[in-house]
């Protein structure tokens, strides 16, 4: 049914486009994405799938390859980290809005400047209004979960939008982990084939994609695509509770570790989870009453099912790995409005750590929680984990 | 506002049949207006290949058209410019080898 596999979370990520076999891959190197496609180049040079792969001069006019491919009725994919990202940009704003479902990786890299090529959220973190679904993982074998239950769910009539799989850059992407990879057949089953109602190639019935939308038409289509949005929440729970049948595994939206008599709880996005689970077992030795949120879901954002899940805390901590300059941090802004509706609330810190791939250290989270605990905290100031004064 | 389709009757992803530019005129944008002089026109569809909104129509003409000198030209033949689409680029002024055309302020 499974084999245990020693390897990365790239190409973890990789493993999965292994088995989904898109008919198209068009990416970019840039650290520290690049064994993505080297481990995807390797399956295709040694004929395990049918993709073509389109080598190109720039993210810009990967993404541009992917969108082109996909309308016209290819499975397509792509990946990247930080600046490709940041590059290709123009095209990843305009993919939701022409409803293609495209799936990609992107292992996040701290966005220049200063040119810094190590793990961080400021990459992904500068694009979540324009309308991906947006999946965290904290390690490989999420990552290459999430890959499958991505391409369902980008792929399901209700949704039809892009999906990004975000993992932490070297942290996820080149540390070598057991990772379960499910037999090819089974998950070739469960990704099926990609049956667009309507595609550029075919020929006998023609149409338009990508047109002008002038103020007589471009509010309702954006409104047409925040519904899909908001219809990927219950979508991705159902595949996912398929996706259980072969993993054994749930696919909430966001893991609960430890919460539900806990006092103070830290929300953290990523590989941090795994550093905070093991700093809660460690206080939870001690009698402390600490637990830990990780959202996987972000985008859509569900915002009711976290109020129902903090509402018991007396504090809550929120770890940022970016800043959103001279605003709340962005997934601090996520909690803290998640948060709004209740008559109670929990008494709540903003936390900024590790940019650029500084290492956070559990004794750092401990004093999170032991400010937390404390409960001298200030929800109008982001305090630093691991800064030089 | 009320005749045109609310977002839940929509085509999702902006899906619209072939062609709907067509709709959509843009010779409203024009400042300047291409004067064609047929008595210069030698028909060699420079103009046409480099017009960039496709505004300069072709049709087929066995009895001919009278063109430069006093020549009848038969078969392909260009005829007034599409004023539904012309925006009134100038390409065509610049490209005409013959300058059978000429860009004039349009006074309206």
């Amino acid at each position: 049914m499974s084999t245990l596999k020693p390897i990365t979370g790239a190409q973890a990520a990789a493993e999965a486009m292994r088995q989904i076999n898109p008919d198209v891959v068009i990416a970019y190197p840039i650290t520290p994405q690049t064994p993505i496609v080297e481990h995807f180049a390797e399956f295709v040079a040694n004929g395990l799938v049918d993709t073509e792969t389109i080598p190109v001069e720039s993210e810009h006019s990967a993404m541009s390859a992917a969108v082109g491919a996909s309308a016209a009725g290819a499975r397509a994919m792509c990946a990247t980290s930080s600046q490709g990202l940041a590059l290709m940009w123009e095209i990843v704003a305009a993919t939701p809005g022409l409803r293609l479902p495209i799936v990609m990786p992107l292992v996040n890299r701290a966005l220049s400047a200063p040119l810094n090529i190590h793990c961080d959220h400021s990459d992904v973190m500068g694009v979540l209004t324009i309308g991906w679904i947006q999946i965290f993982c904290e390690n490989a074998q999420e990552v290459y979960e999430h890959m499958l239950l991505a391409l369902r769910l980008a792929e399901d009539e209700r949704v039809l939008l892009p999906v990004m799989v975000n993992q932490d850059g070297f942290i996820t992407s080149h540390a070598v982990e057991p990772v379960r990879i499910y037999d090819d057949g089974i998950v070739k089953k469960f990704i099926g084939e990609r049956k667009p109602k309507r595609y550029l190639l075919d020929v006998d019935n023609p149409f338009t994609v990508g047109p002008v939308a002038l103020p007589d038409f471009y509010f309702e289509i954006k409104k047409q695509q925040e519904d899909a949005t908001y219809s990927a929440k219950s979508v991705y729970l159902e595949i996912g509770k398929e996706l259980s049948k072969i993993t054994d595994r749930s696919y909430p939206y966001f893991e609960e570790y430890k919460t539900s008599d806990a006092e103070a709880i830290v929300v953290a996005l990523n590989s941090t989870a795994g550093t905070v689970k093991d700093v809660v077992d460690e206080m939870r030795d001690e009698g402390k009453k600490v637990g830990m949120i990780k959202p996987i879901l972000f985008r859509p954002f569900p915002y009711a099912e976290m109020r129902e899940a903090l509402k018991n805390a007396l504090s809550i901590g929120v770890f940022d790995r970016s800043i959103a300059f001279g605003a709340y941090a962005p997934l601090y802004s996520e909690i803290r409005n998640a948060l709004y509706d209740l008559q109670k609330k929990p008494a709540i810190q903003s936390y900024i750590y590790g940019l650029g791939g500084r290492d956070i250290f559990k004794s750092e989270i401990r004093i999170a929680f032991n400010e937390l605990l404390e409960g001298k905290l200030d929800s109008n100031l982001q305090r630093y984990l691991g800064l030089r004064g | 506002m009320s005749d045109k389709k609310g977002y839940k009757e929509l085509e999702i992803g902006t899906i619209l049949p072939p062609g709907s530019s067509l709709e959509y005129k843009t010779g409203g944008w024009r400042v300047l207006k291409p004067v064609f002089d047929p008595s210069k026109c030698t028909h060699c569809m420079i103009c046409v290949v480099f017009c960039p909104d496709m505004a300069i129509p072709v049709t087929e003409c066995q009895e001919g058209v009278q063109g430069k000198g006093g020549k009848v030209y038969k078969g392909l033949v260009r005829s007034e410019t599409d004023f539904d689409y012309c925006k009134g680029c100038g390409i065509c002024e610049v490209e005409c080898p013959t300058g059978a055309i000429k860009m004039e302020r349009e006074e309206i």
